[in-house]
């Protein structure tokens, strides 16, 4: 339908007035003369009641096209011209009402960010795999044999594909490791965030889901004190310089030696609270230097190449700061929490 | 593990405070859960002999006791029956203090006046015995504290041992670690027994079947008298956490916790032939174990049986209740074997049954160390139960485990550390730990350490480099960082632009959820999909939740029930993570890939400002729109179709490239509001790698024309089944380089008829202002493509 069908909605020639009009008194008039109480716009639009019902949808259309076309026009060349005097109607800014929100990244995936960004900025790159694994990739190859006691620290949730027990959802990020050091030749500095699974019911402190980020460097004459001192400086990136760290000596079946990293309690600074049970420490995750063992699983020479590995909890890391809990939070998606951070 | 302070002393005389010593554990790696101080709170509680019992007057079960408490006598109500004259007991008189700060109070028991209590090992916190009152036996000066008497100043550390420490899991093996770190004696002397009567092996037999899964097995025939064990004995089970059952059995469980070696006590006229037969289980084979639970077996699982084959004990996790030793029983045999942890661990784990003794085999104990945990619990029974123990006990040891001889070069010592130690510092550090230092020509930058075998742990170089830096302390090596050179850190580009995605559903107004990946199939059904179709996880706790995910769309609209049932109906969510299908062709794995999904709910608020109005399919198209522009994808479209979970015809699918990676629409009526999520309810779903692997437009360079536009306005009539996106097409398709762009702005459905939708194009030559005759064929070709592809009429 075009405006033009009706004889006297000439919009063409109205829009020619429009861009020849020189002054803000000039607009205001041609305001007037077209879509004023008595203008052509409405003039048209007394005349459709007495039209047939065939023609009145075709001239209504084209006279809302028509008024729609030229507020447009006369808009624009009113803001070019400047008005006529200062309309001082006043506009309430604070009257705010809904409006459009951005939306927020869930807690786990900022700091996962945080984290990446930190550790890209030591020389690391990110690593992802999946999360259903082989019994190959998450044990095996890590070098826990089967009917190992390690594998009982961690709760499997296997899966139903034909063989028993020989395909799992991954209860760590480390699989990743090997999967690493399968397809890239050292050095390797690479970080590998993702899911992890473990059999439990969800509850206030249990979840079957959480998030871990592992950390491996493969590389010549790489030594426990480049792990420490790793550890160290991204530790104090994320948390600040006034947080300590600590290693205690531990058992992974992947690492050795191994060491469990704590960091000084970020909420008593160290001297003692309920959250780290009054030792000033707060457990974090593992670490150690790679095991031989899994560098020969993986066709890398023990003898040539060294490395480190860490791991530990995304969720702890928001819980530490700011002290969300339980862990159910993080995966009730409850609107309140997803879109307060 | 828990470890009373006085125990390990008897080891290792350590000066050092409880908390010093408590931070050493943690630095050598057996982490201390708890520091328990047991008597903290018992405040006045006294050694008393009960002088005179007497039946309480107005009450059955209940007796009145005159005690004497050193000091003076008073009288008692008491309800334990176990309680008679002569008796030494622990007694609370009234203004005493009892773990859990409960202080008693002087007052009427059925009309008789009780001045305190007595009490049982429960009350004093010494484990779970209530049975009776606590009997203290002769020795004490009455009116003593009875802290002083049961070693309730005591230091109990509650320590977690990690699976490759079965030394750790005994008081000897802490001390020896705590000696070594304080640089004190570990006093250790080797157990020795008496012996009387014929040998053990004149009328005993043991026959080893299962050579692999039981290596060594040692038998004494001891005569014994069952009854309590002393005091000091009880005590120190009860603050090691086990209760105290009869002297005998509490000796092997003391040895057990003395030595790290668990064994087994049989009742020698229980076990038919006066024999063992170590043999493998036959399939489906039972045994009623100690706790009454009668066990299914299987041939993987270790039994020990009487001569006559038949099963008396789940090797090294759990006797059987037949021989079980009794009040009554005069003669055990004794056992003290090895078994392989492999095993252990394999029918522990299977039958879900664990016990102190499961969790040291399972670790590994030493196979040397049999005969000296037998001898020690000999010695004991003789002291505590009166025994006579056979000379000769019988020891089946074909082949006898050889200590680990492992060559260890300085240098790697270091380069793996990053220190800088002498071999002789390195040596010095490995001999208070047990471990032998040899030396050997042919290396000449090391030495060979030999293990100990109750450190099964110790086989290769790397786990001697472990040890070296315990003992300088894994804490104390110097901090530095890699020098990373050869590769620079950063993000792929897929991975900066699965960020991208993010952040534009989130400009979008989206929040990220993560929901749970292991879903009901009810759920999967829900949304059309065939809930047999799927990838399960066999041993899910909750079993009606075993479903991996093949969509995100049910886990989002749990999400929004959830919500719904806090009354937040309003919300715009989004989810990226994976999904799971079944595996493709013979593939191990499961088919996984990362989706990106949206659900959006309720109503879009704007008031006062515009106007609220119900969430609606174009919010969801509006954020596919957006994620094209912020990918620069060059062909991004939407085809009417159907999709499994939504409206059958309001929505579409998501094309790349002309191939469908998703789909975005209304939600099928019904979905939501199973869950009790009300419509409007509109969502979007793609697989992602699709999304960013579509062909991105050219950003070559383009001269920006000086010519003035044409604009023309052109509406056709268009059937329901020709979509506006597809007129779209045609128009950009024919009108060519002229146009610079083409929107449709106005939808318009007479009462009755098709609709009619107006399209606004605007032309632009690059080199020159269009002429009216131009602009005049270009829009004629418009509408006659339009008219002849799509059966349209042209409104005029």
């Amino acid at each position: 339908m075009d405006a033009d069908a009706v004889p006297d909605l000439n919009l063409t020639a109205a829009l020619e007035a429009v861009s020849a009009a020189r002054s803000p008194e000039q607009l205001a008039e041609l305001r007037r003369e077209y879509l004023g109480k008595r203008g052509v716009a409405a003039r048209v639009k007394e005349t459709i009641k007495s039209l047939s019902p065939k023609d009145r949808p075709i001239v209504g259309q084209a006279v809302s096209l028509f008024t729609a076309k030229m507020t447009e026009a006369l808009d624009a060349a009113d803001a070019v011209a400047g008005p006529e005097t200062i309309d001082e109607s006043p506009i309430d800014l604070t009257l705010r009402g809904h409006g459009r929100k951005r939306g927020h990244m869930h807690l786990v995936t900022q700091c996962r960010r945080d984290l990446e960004d930190v550790f890209v900025s030591l020389g690391y790159q990110v690593a992802e795999g999946p999360e259903v694994e082989s019994d190959w990739y998450n044990f095996e190859a890590l070098n826990f044999p089967p009917g190992h006691p390690a594998r009982a620290m961690q709760d499997t949730l296997y899966v139903n594909l034909g063989e028993p027990e020989q395909v799992l959802l991954r209860t760590h990020t480390s699989p990743v490791q090997v999967r690493v050091m399968e397809s890239q030749t050292p050095p390797i500095y690479c970080v590998m965030p993702g899911r992890t699974y473990r059999n439990e019911t969800l509850d206030a402190r249990h979840s079957p889901v959480f998030h871990q980020i592992e950390g491996l460097a493969v590389d010549r004459g790489l030594t426990f004190g480049d792990l420490a001192g790793t550890i160290e400086a991204f530790t104090s990136a994320y948390f600040g310089q006034k947080v300590q760290s600590r290693l205690l000596p531990s058992y992974f079946p992947f690492t050795e030696p191994s060491a469990e990293f704590a960091l000084s309690c970020v909420f008593c600074d160290g001297s003692g609270c309920r959250v780290c049970s009054n030792t000033g420490w707060i457990e974090l995750g593992g670490c150690g230097m790679v095991d031989p063992n899994v560098f020969r699983s993986v066709g890398i020479d023990p003898e040539e190449f060294s490395g480190f590995a860490f791991g530990f909890g995304l969720e702890r890391m928001p819980m530490l700061r700011y002290g969300v809990e339980p862990i159910k939070t993080f995966f009730d998606n409850d609107v309140r929490f997803l879109t307060r951070y | 593990m828990r470890a009373p302070l006085s125990w390990i002393r008897e080891f290792a005389p350590i000066e050092a405070e409880p908390s010093a010593i408590a931070e050493a554990l943690d630095r050598l790696g057996l982490e201390v859960e708890a520091i328990e101080t047991p008597g903290r709170e018992i405040v006045g509680v006294r050694v008393a002999r009960a002088l005179e019992v007497r039946k309480h007057p107005n009450a059955d079960k209940l007796s009145l006791v005159e005690v004497d408490y050193g000091d003076g006598t008073t009288t008692v109500v008491c309800g334990a029956p176990n309680v008679v004259a002569g008796m030494v007991v622990a007694f609370a008189p009234s203004g005493a203090t009892l773990p859990g700060g409960y202080t008693l109070e002087k007052r009427k028991i059925r009309g008789e006046t009780s001045d305190g209590m007595l009490c049982s090992a429960r009350e004093l916190g010494l484990g779970d015995d209530h049975e009776g009152i606590m009997s203290l036996g002769e020795g004490s000066a009455l009116g003593t504290d009875v802290r002083d008497v049961l070693g309730l100043h005591d230091v109990v550390f509650d320590l977690s041992i990690t699976p490759n420490r079965p030394d750790a899991m005994s008081v000897i093996g802490i001390a020896r670690e705590l000696a070594a770190h304080f640089d004190v004696v570990l006093n250790i002397s080797e157990p020795e027994n008496t012996t009387v009567g014929s040998r053990t092996d004149d009328d005993i037999s043991v026959e080893i079947e299962a050579i692999d899964a039981c290596p060594r097995f040692a038998a004494r025939r001891i005569a014994v008298t069952i009854g309590a064990s002393p005091v000091w004995m009880q005590q120190r089970l009860a603050l090691a956490g086990m209760r105290s059952i009869s002297n005998v059995v509490d000796v092997t469980n003391y040895v057990m916790l003395e030595r790290g070696h668990p064994l087994h006590a049989f009742d020698l006229s229980r076990l038919p032939g006066r024999g063992i037969i170590v043999r493998l289980a036959r399939e489906k084979e039972t045994i009623t174990t100690l706790d009454g639970v009668q066990r299914i077996l299987t041939p993987d699982d270790l039994l020990v049986c009487d001569a006559q084959g038949d099963g008396q004990a789940i090797a090294g996790i759990m006797g059987g209740s037949q021989a079980e030793v009794q009040a009554t029983t005069t003669e055990v045999l004794l056992e003290a074997a090895y078994f392989t942890p492999m095993g252990i661990s394999k029918t522990s784990k299977r039958l879900g049954l664990r016990s102190e003794a499961s969790a040291r085999f399972e670790r590994g104990v030493d196979p040397n160390g049999v005969l000296a945990a037998s001898t020690r619990a000999a010695q004991l029974l003789i002291e505590v139960a009166a025994a006579q123990v056979a000379p000769g006990p019988i020891d089946v040891y074909p082949e006898p485990v050889q200590r680990e001889r492992i060559a260890v070069r300085t240098a790697r010592v270091n380069a793996i550390l990053g220190l800088d130690l002498s071999a002789e510092w390195i040596k010095e550090s490995l001999t208070p730990l047990g471990i032998a230092i040899e030396v050997d020509a042919t290396l000449d930058d090391g030495f060979i350490a030999v293990a100990p075998t109750y450190r099964p742990d110790l086989e290769r170089e790397i786990d001697i480099i472990e040890e070296v830096g315990r003992r300088v302390g894994l804490d104390e090596i110097p901090r530095t960082l890699p020098h990373t050179t050869e590769q620079g850190g950063g993000l792929t580009v897929r991975q900066r632009e699965r960020r991208l995605v993010t952040d534009v559903l989130v400009g979008m107004g989206c929040s990220e959820a993560m929901t749970i990946p292991l879903i009901a199939p009810d759920d999967v059904a829900a949304i059309g999909l065939d809930p047999d179709r799927t990838v399960r996880a066999s041993n899910a706790l909750r079993s009606e939740e075993p479903v991996l995910r093949p969509s995100l769309i049910p886990g989002l609209l749990r999400a929004a029930a959830y919500n719904a049932g806090l009354s937040r109906v309003d919300l715009a969510l989004f989810e990226v993570g994976h999904v799971f299908l079944p595996p493709v062709g013979d593939a191990l794995l499961p088919d996984e890939r990362d989706r990106l999904a949206v659900l959006i709910a309720g109503t879009v608020r704007r008031a006062p400002v515009e106007l609220d109005r119900p969430v609606d399919v174009h919010d969801v198209t509006e954020i596919i729109d957006a994620l094209s522009v912020a990918l620069e994808l060059a062909d991004l479209r939407l085809e009417a179709a159907p999709a499994p979970g939504f409206h059958p015809t309001r929505s579409a699918a998501v094309l790349v490239d002309g191939e469908s990676i998703g789909h975005v629409g209304e939600i099928a009526p019904g979905v939501g509001e199973r869950v009790g999520v009300a419509r409007p309810l509109v969502a979007l779903e793609v697989d992602l790698d699709a999304l960013l692997d579509g062909i991105r437009r050219q950003r070559t360079f383009v001269p920006l024309s000086r010519f003035p536009t044409s604009s023309v306005d052109l509406a056709f009539v268009l059937g329901d089944a020709v979509s506006a996106g597809a007129v779209q097409a045609t128009l950009m398709a024919t009108a060519g380089e002229l146009l610079e762009h083409v929107y449709p702005f106005d939808e318009f459905r007479p009462e009755g008829r098709s609709r009619s939708v107006a399209f606004a194009l605007c032309f632009r030559a690059a080199d020159r202002t269009l002429t009216d005759s131009e602009v005049a064929e270009v829009r004629q070709e418009c509408i006659d493509a339009v008219v002849r592809v799509h059966g349209a009429e042209f409104r005029t």
